[in-house]
This record gives structure tokens, C-alpha cells and sequence, in this order.
């Protein structure tokens, strides 16, 4: 195993951390921030995958999704602003 | 040598994205959180990226990854920042150790959109 490869191993720990935030809660813009920290893992992950297997059209992939992961933390901080205060 | 560099901004980004894992499981409250996503997770992505631009040394793969770079250090601070007023508008309240609110009065009690404003009244 390369150290690039050991590298996305590495990062593929850092999920389960997210993924306890976005589960757990307590409130939805902690769900959110679980989610961002997802999505940025994976455009990092996706700009890994460019170096390992050589295809540099995967940092397309890392654009797009950064580009994405942006617009929908919008569209959620939009929701829960528009939503008013009602605790979760 | 340039072999080095990108290893070690490699793992420079990958340590990053840890800290900002642990600290957004650890952290008491969603505004310490929000710290811990929007600057190390954004500056360990963008030493990933840096490596990418150094490990391919051509014009056209550097500029995508510098771009990508660019767009995200242009975004993520207003995404934090469109997120953190957000959950202070709608009452998120921080953690106990909080001592000073400098928004507070700064924002009247019923604070909505204006679009929720002009919204038309509902039918009973």
C-alpha cells in the first residue's frame, strides 16, 4: 500500500466522527455541520483519488461537490432561519 | 524532493481533517463546532488540494486544484456564517461556560425574513 492509499485509509476514519454528529444531533444545525464535515471529507478523498489512480478528471468530481456541499448548507441555513424558533 | 512536499502536505491535510473530526464530536456546543469544521477542515482540504497541484506539474491540473482551492476558502466562511446566524435566530442556545453575548439586543425578539413576512395569511 502506497502512502497516498494510506493516506485515504487514514481519512476514511474521520467519517464515523461525522456521521455520530449528524446522527446524534441534538439541535439541526448540528446535523449540518455533520454533514459539511462529510462533504468536505470527500472532496478531499476525491482529490486522493486523483493522485492514486492517476485520473485527474476526479478533481472535477472534488469541484462539483464542493460546489454542492456549499449550496445545500444555503438552502439548510435558509430552511432553518425561514423555520423560526422552534427548538428540536 | 518534490516527492516530499506532497507527502507532507498530504498528511498535514489528513491531519487537519482529524482535528476538525474530533473537535466537532468533543466541542460543548454548535458554535465551538462550527469553529472546528470551518478552519481545520477547510485548511487540511486545501493542503490535500496544494499536493495535488504539486504532485501533477502541469498548468492545466494546478489550476483546476487552485481553483477548487480558491472556491473553497471563498465559501466556506460564508457558509459558516450563513449557518451560525441561522441557529442564533432561531434560538440555539450556547454552551454553559458562554459568559458574554455580544449579539444579544442586537436583533429584535421576532426576528423572520422578509419573505416570511409578506408570505399571505392563512385560510383558517
Amino acid at each position: 500500500m502506497s502512502f497516498l492509499e494510506g493516506a485515504m485509509l487514514a481519512l476514511f476514519f474521520t467519517l464515523p466522527f461525522a456521521i455520530y454528529r449528524l446522527v446524534r444531533g441534538p439541535t439541526l444545525p448540528d446535523r449540518v455541520v455533520g454533514l459539511d464535515l462529510i462533504t468536505t471529507v470527500a472532496v478531499a478523498l476525491a482529490a486522493l483519488y486523483a493522485m492514486v489512480s492517476g485520473q485527474t478528471a476526479f478533481l472535477d468530481v472534488a469541484t462539483a461537490l464542493a460546489l454542492f456541499a456549499f449550496l445545500a448548507t444555503l438552502g439548510l441555513a435558509r430552511y432553518i432561519e425561514y423555520r423560526g424558533q422552534k427548538g428540536e | 524532493m518534490l516527492e516530499l512536499l506532497v507527502y507532507a502536505l498530504v498528511a498535514g491535510g489528513v491531519f487537519f481533517l482529524f482535528i476538525a473530526a474530533i473537535g466537532v464530536v468533543r466541542m460543548p456546543d454548535l458554535y465551538n463546532r462550527m469553529h472546528a469544521t470551518s478552519k481545520a477542515g477547510t485548511l487540511g482540504v486545501g493542503l490535500i488540494l496544494l499536493a495535488v497541484a504539486a504532485f501533477y506539474q502541469e498548468l492545466a491540473v494546478a489550476a483546476r486544484a487552485l481553483a477548487t482551492l480558491a472556491f473553497i476558502i471563498l465559501t466556506a466562511p460564508v457558509a459558516a456564517h450563513a449557518l451560525g446566524r441561522a441557529a442564533y435566530l432561531s434560538g440555539v442556545k450556547p454552551c454553559e461556560s458562554t459568559y458574554v453575548d455580544e449579539l444579544a439586543g442586537h436583533y429584535q425578539k421576532n426576528h423572520r425574513l422578509t419573505s416570511v413576512e409578506k408570505a399571505p395569511p392563512k385560510e383558517p
